[in-house]
Parts: structure tokens; sequence; C-alpha cells
């Protein structure tokens, strides 16, 4: 038997994957072992499979993901720090048919954008949030974030966070989930194959809620790592995010309609 | 067909030309002297009428970037505030210069700074025609001085922004806000169908399509020769923006001196022309009606031909800085004020005109 | 023709909606209105007042610090505004609960029993449409029947019913304006 060429691998019909038209073919600015890289995909692949590139407005923030727009083949807007979740009420109120989402970190929806976030999910506003948490400010360099783990070291929390000083870590997943507007809430994780698949059934079920049950906003964390910030190899990140980060913002359905 | 007259506030007819021009979306917060605007709007519910969307956002903060929101997608989307609030939308504000959008903003002028009094002012002159928030840009700023030009900027301020891509601020204050007069109303417009959007305006967030790259609404150029030359785009398009320039002349044609003065100040004027003229002080009123563009040109124009121009404004001498630069140096520019909710009279308007212009 | 009229009493009196069915009345006469009214915290239960401007000719200021006209509701109003009446000009009053009365010689003066006559209709809603009738009886620069299409464009329809009440205080005010000096 004559050994498979290169151009027998990429034949049509030995493919099983390949990447989506969702994204665009600019390489990713996020460092090697980021989740970001996932989760833009997963969530392309969704709005993919579904049809809906002509009908998609998505939010980038400000953070690193503030140029997902350069990566995801969809129209976008770029809020400023925090206020995406304005942005997409103004969106869907306006385009009711569109599948509307933000996509935004920590720093952006746990802090600065607080008010933005709980509003928009408590008016019940039918968009989607995804929200990655890694715990810290990775744009600026690792700063501690309103999800820094007590005792977590950051840059301006060098000898670990002090919550008698600093105060604790906001669940802000939990808070919202008591929300009667939030509909579907739920955290995930992108660093394995299975939390990948899990994670994208997750968004899956989120754009089928806007699109067809349309009774409030659906909210996707995905607890991600951040091997720069947090000083470590990318598998030293995953291994330390199972260990440190899963138990205090563990995996699994926070809200599931009823 | 008789025509629609009704005696309104200012507040009041500014929400009702929002239904009738056609607009997409109002967003705002409540404050005094301007909550009639969002009251109005939803007691008219123009969402079972036209399908407008009517939201009482969380904050200024919020609203200002919700019509982001609604401007990204080229619909037609508009706040209302009064000066504490219109600093709060700064930030949104320069976001929505540096990333080209139309929009309409009112700022019905309370007296500042910080919560300061709730009467009227005309304190917030230079952060309207001066940018505001931060980072080079303009807005194209209307000065209404009676409820039917309210009434009437809210089209003319969206046909501005969209012209320019860049936001469109009404600078009223508590007195035009607050008070009644008569206005004609216009035709109901049509709102924009989905397609005449896509149509028109091609920049839009409105889902792409295969014909078409994605568009992308955003402020950020991390390399600084981009974020020049888009600098430089901006510039151009302010400069561009003085062939819009708006102003009337009252009783100017044998005037010695000559009032400067926008909105209510403006009104004011009038009744102290009047005083003046009986006392047989030839005097005029050059009132701008666009504050950015300002009307430099014709300023400069009657600086050859009058003995002096007195600036009226509430607030301690903004604008007065614009007129001196205007008229370079040509004829004399005195300012005359008041601050803190108070508003001029005419007889001191006069009396400041005999000893700052005339006997001075 | 320009009347420039400042109205002024305590907050509920219906100040600022006389003024209002006065600007309306002006609308439909034909004429150039303003209606400028005080605002804020004061108008809690405190004094209010409002400026009324009919003109046949565009309105310049809409605020003004002196007055062909003056119409007062309470002491408060009388120390403030007794003052920037024109010379010649008209103050028109309620003397109840007024303890200091007007003293200038220079200007005409009228009273109307606004409350009183508000309680004999068994209605006390329907004072300030007993002080219209006084000062439209004064100065007649809207006839009747733009008054009675201007108290219809100023009522929601829901209060329609009540436009013949409003009328008749509006005669009576007309009936009981009395003389007290005259200039």
């Amino acid at each position: 038997m004559a050994e498979l060429t290169f151009q027998d691998i990429v034949k049509e019909e030995n493919l099983v994957y390949k990447k989506t038209s969702l994204l665009t073919d600019k390489a990713l600015s996020y460092c090697p072992g980021c989740g970001h890289g996932t989760a833009h995909r997963i969530l392309m692949e969704v709005i993919d499979e579904m049809g809906y590139q002509d009908k998609t407005v998505g939010v980038a923030p400000v953070g690193c993901s503030v140029l997902a727009y350069e990566f995801m083949n969809i129209d976008m807007q770029q809020a400023a720090h925090g206020r995406a979740p304005a942005l997409g009420t103004a969106i869907k109120r306006i385009m009711p048919n569109h599948f509307v989402f933000t996509y935004q970190g920590d720093g952006d929806l746990a802090a600065i954008g607080t008010a933005e976030t709980i509003h928009a999910i408590n008016r019940g506003e039918n968009i989607l949030i995804v929200f990655i948490n890694n715990g810290i400010y990775g744009m600026t360099g690792g700063q501690m974030a309103p999800t820094t783990l007590p005792n977590m070291k950051a840059s301006t929390c060098p000898f670990g966070r002090d919550v008698s000083i600093m105060g604790n870590p906001l669940r802000i997943t939990e808070l919202i989930a008591n929300l009667p507007g939030a509909y579907y809430v739920t955290r995930q994780a992108v660093h394995t194959p299975n939390n990948v698949r899990k994670a994208k059934k997750a968004l899956k079920k989120a754009f089928e809620y806007q699109m067809n049950v349309k009774k409030g906003t659906c909210f996707v964390e995905i607890v991600s790592n951040c091997n720069s910030g947090w000083k470590m190899t990318p598998v030293q990140a995953n291994k330390w995010m199972e260990d440190n980060m899963f138990p205090y913002y563990p995996l699994g359905d926070i809200k599931v309609p009823e | 067909m008789a025509k629609e007259l009704r005696l309104m506030k200012g507040n009041e007819a500014i929400a009702e030309a929002a239904i009738r021009a056609g607009a997409d979306a109002y967003f705002g917060y409540p404050i005094t002297p301007q909550s009639e605007v969002l009251e109005y709007l939803m007691g008219e519910k123009p969402y079972e009428k036209t399908g407008m969307v009517v939201l009482q956002a969380e904050s200024e903060v919020a609203a200002i970037n919700m019509v982001y929101g609604g401007a990204s997608c080229g619909r037609k989307v508009m706040t209302s505030s009064s000066s504490p609030g219109i600093s709060l939308k700064q930030e949104g504000i320069s976001y929505m210069a540096g990333a080209e959008l139309p929009g309409l903003i009112l700022n019905v002028v309370r007296g500042g700074p910080g919560l300061g009094t709730i009467q009227p002012s005309q304190s917030d002159y230079n952060q309207a025609v001066k940018g505001g928030g931060h980072g080079d840009y303009k807005l194209v700023v209307l000065a209404p001085a009676s409820v039917q030009e309210m009434y009437d900027f809210v089209e003319k301020g969206f046909e501005l922004s969209f012209k320019y891509r860049t936001p469109t601020m009404i600078l009223s204050d508590g007195v035009i806000g607050q008070m009644m007069e008569k206005v004609e109303l216009s035709e109901y417009k049509p709102r924009w169908t989905h397609e005449e959007v896509v149509k028109m305006h091609p920049w839009a967030t409105t889902g792409k399509t295969a014909d078409r790259e994605r568009n992308i609404i955003t402020s950020l150029n991390l390399q600084s020769d981009v974020q020049e030359e888009h600098n430089l785009k901006l510039q151009a398009k302010y400069k561009k923006m003085e062939e819009d320039v708006m102003f009337e002349e009252v009783m100017c044609d044998d005037a010695e001196y000559l009032f400067v003065a926008f909105g209510s100040s403006a009104r004011i004027c009038q009744k102290a022309i009047q005083n003046a003229r009986e006392k047989g002080i030839k005097v005029g009123l050059l009132r701008p009606i666009t504050l950015s563009p300002f009307p430099s040109v014709i300023i400069r124009k009657y600086a050859d031909k009058v003995k002096g121009m007195l600036s009226v404004e509430m607030n301690a001498g903004q604008m007065v800085h614009d007129i001196k630069l205007a008229v370079e140096g040509k004829t004399k520019v005195e300012y005359y004020g008041r601050m803190g909710g108070i508003i001029p009279i005419p007889s001191d308007i006069v009396k400041a005109l005999e000893t700052k212009l005339i006997g001075g | 023709m320009t009347e420039e009229i400042i109205i002024a009493g305590f907050g509920g009196q219906g100040v600022l909606s006389m003024g209002k069915i006065l600007a309306y009345s002006g609308i439909m006469q034909d004429q150039e209105v303003s209606w400028m009214p005080s605002y804020g915290p004061e108008m809690r239960g405190g004094t209010a007042n409002v400026t009324v401007i009919l003109s046949d000719d565009r309105i310049s200021s809409p605020i003004l610090n002196e007055y062909d006209t003056a119409i007062l509701l309470n002491q408060q109003s009388m120390d403030k505004f007794e003052a920037t009446v024109k010379k010649g000009g008209t103050l028109l009053y309620d003397p109840n609960g007024i303890i200091k009365h007007p003293s200038r010689k220079d200007i005409n003066i009228y009273q109307v029993e606004g409350a009183e006559e508000a309680a004999k209709m068994e209605s006390t809603k329907t004072f300030n449409m007993i002080v219209l009738g006084a000062y439209l009886k004064l100065k007649p620069i809207v006839i009747m029947e733009n008054v009675i299409k201007g108290l219809k464009k100023s009522l929601p329809s829901r209060h329609h019913h009540l436009v013949p009440l409003n009328e008749k205080a509006i005669t009576r005010g007309m009936e009981v304006v009395k003389t007290i000096q005259t200039v």
C-alpha cells in the first residue's frame, strides 16, 4: 500500500475536521495555551452550523479579547470597558431577529461592568453573554481581577490576594443566576476535548434558547487559564486551574430552564 | 392640511419630534430638568405605534452605550440628560466619535460644577463644543432658542449626525426644556426598514452577508501611524462641517453694537435690544445656532462694522473666547453673564453694554 | 398686543394649569405664547409661579423682571412680585390670607374672592378658573370661545365633562372681580 501523501490527507473525503469559515485567517494574538482561541472557535462553529452568519452581531470587550473582531468573521462592535451588555441590549431590541452575544473577560464583566451585567440580565435581555474567567487581567499584564483566588499572586497583589484587605473573589455567575431575567446559566471549561464538547453543547443550547425560546439572558462562563499571567507553562496552568479554580468555580449548570 | 399646533414643553417637543422623525430608539435615565423626555415617551408608547424602542437604562453610562450599540446598527438612536449625567456620558461620546457613529444627545444644561443646581445654565458650553471627553474630536452642537427649535433640531440633528457620522448634541438649558410654547408638528416619517439601513449605511453591523466583508465598529487602532491617519480623517471631516454653520441675525443692519448669545440668553437679549433701542442705542443680536461649527466667518465680518460685541452667557464667560478668536482683534469683545442658575435680566444686560462697551 | 403676566401662589392652587389654559387660549386666537414655570423642589407644596406671555408678535424673552399684570394668590407672592408690576400695570389678588395688602399708588389694583367663591360653588378646584375669569374681565385679550377651546386642549379628554363647571367658574370670576384702585 502506497503511503498517504499530504495531498491525500487534505482531500475532502479524508477530512474529519476543519476550521470554520467564521474564523478569519488572521493568526490569533493570544498566548499559546490560552483558552480564548478554543472558546472563539466553538462559538463560531455554533453560529456556522446554525447558518446565522448574516444574522449575528457580536460585541467585543476591553481586555485580551478586545481584538476578537479580528478573528471572528461576523459583524462586530467593540465596546467601552464593561459596557458590552448595554450595547447588546440595544442591538437585540432594535434587531430582535438577530443573534446577539457579548464576549467578556472577568475584569470587564465582573468589575467595571458589574452594573451593566446585572441590569441587562435582570431585564432579561434576550442575548448570550460569554464570560471568560481566568482570574486575572491578562492584557494589562497580570493584575488582580475580581475573580482572583485567595492567596493567588498577581502584579497588584504580589504577595497573594489577602482577602482581609482586598476582599473575596466574586462568584458573579452564582450571583446573576438568582436574577429572574437569567434563563440559562452554566459554567464550563475548554482545556480538554471532553470539556470543549460540553462547552460547545452549552453554547448551542444558549443559541436555541435565544432564537426560539426568547425567555431571558443566557450566560455561559468558561473558566480558563492564563499561563502568562499565572507565570506557568500551559500544562502547569491547566493543572493549577483544575486544582485551584475548579473548587472555587465548580463546573456545571447553575440554572437550567424548568 | 391644517397645521397641527400644540402647546408643549421643550422636553416634550424633543420626545414628540423623535417619534415623528422615525427614531429607532431612545435610551435615558432620569435627571432634573429633563426627565419629561423619558416620561413623555413612555406615556406615548411609540413601541406600539412605530416600533421605536424606549428604555430607562440603569445609568447614564449604560444609556450612552446603548446608543453606541444601536447607532452601530445604522439606526437613529438618541439619549438625553442634564449636566452631571452628560459628564457621565462623555466616555461613550468619545468612543462614538472615535468609531464614527451618528447619534443624538440632548443636554438640558443646569448649573455646576458638581451636583450644582437644577436651575438653568449654559456652563457646559466648553464641554459641548471642545469635544467633552478624551481625544481630539468634535460634535455637531445645535443650540435651540425656542420650543419649536427643540422640535426641529431632532430631525436636523439626526440628519447632520448621519451626514458626518459624528454625534450631534442639542445644547439646551432648563429654560428651553421647561417652558411651553406653540409648536407646529410635522408629519410622521416612517422608520427606516432593515433593507433601507443595509443599503444606506453599508458600514453598519447589520449581519455579515456573502456579498461583503464583515463590518467592525471600533475606535481602537493599536498602531500610532494608523491612529494618526484616523485623526487626520476626523479633522478633515470637522473642517467640512463648516458648510453647515447656522446663525440668526436680529436687527443687525444698522447695529453699532452686537450682542452675541445663544439659546435662552439670546431670547433675553432680544428683550434687551428693545429696551436699548428705546434709549437710542443701536444694538443687534448675532445668535449662533450651531455652536460647533462656530459661526466665526460672520462674526469676523461684523467685527469690521460694529464698535464692540458683548457676549451674554449663563456661565463665567466661555463662548466669549471663541468670539475673541473670530474677531481677530478688530473690535472690542466683552462678556456679561450670570452663573449658578441665575438668569440675566434685560435691564442688567443693557447696563453691561453701557458700562463695558459704550462708556468704556 | 403683548401681555406679560406673572401668576404666583401656593403649589396646588392651580397656578401652572391656569397659565397653561391661558396660553392655549392664546394659540386658539392665533397669538404667539410662552409659559415659563418656576421648577424644582419648591414646587412640592411651596410657592409656584409661572410667566405667561401672549403676543401678536414673536416673543423675545420668556423670562421677565417686570410685568403688565401680576396675579398674586398668597402673601409670599405679594411680597415678591408687587414691585415687579410695570407702572400703570395691573395687580389682581385674592385677599384670602393676605395680611399686607398692596400699597403701590401707580398701578391698578383689583381683588377677586376666589377661595370664597370656590367654596360657594362647592368645588375648590374651580378656584383658578374663578381667578382666570376675573383676569379676563379686566383684560379681555382672548375671547370666551377660545378660552373654552384652550381649556379642552389642556385637559385630558377624560376630564372634558368638567368643562361646563369651569366655564361657570370663569363667568363667576368675571362677575365678582372688584376694583380697589385705578390710575
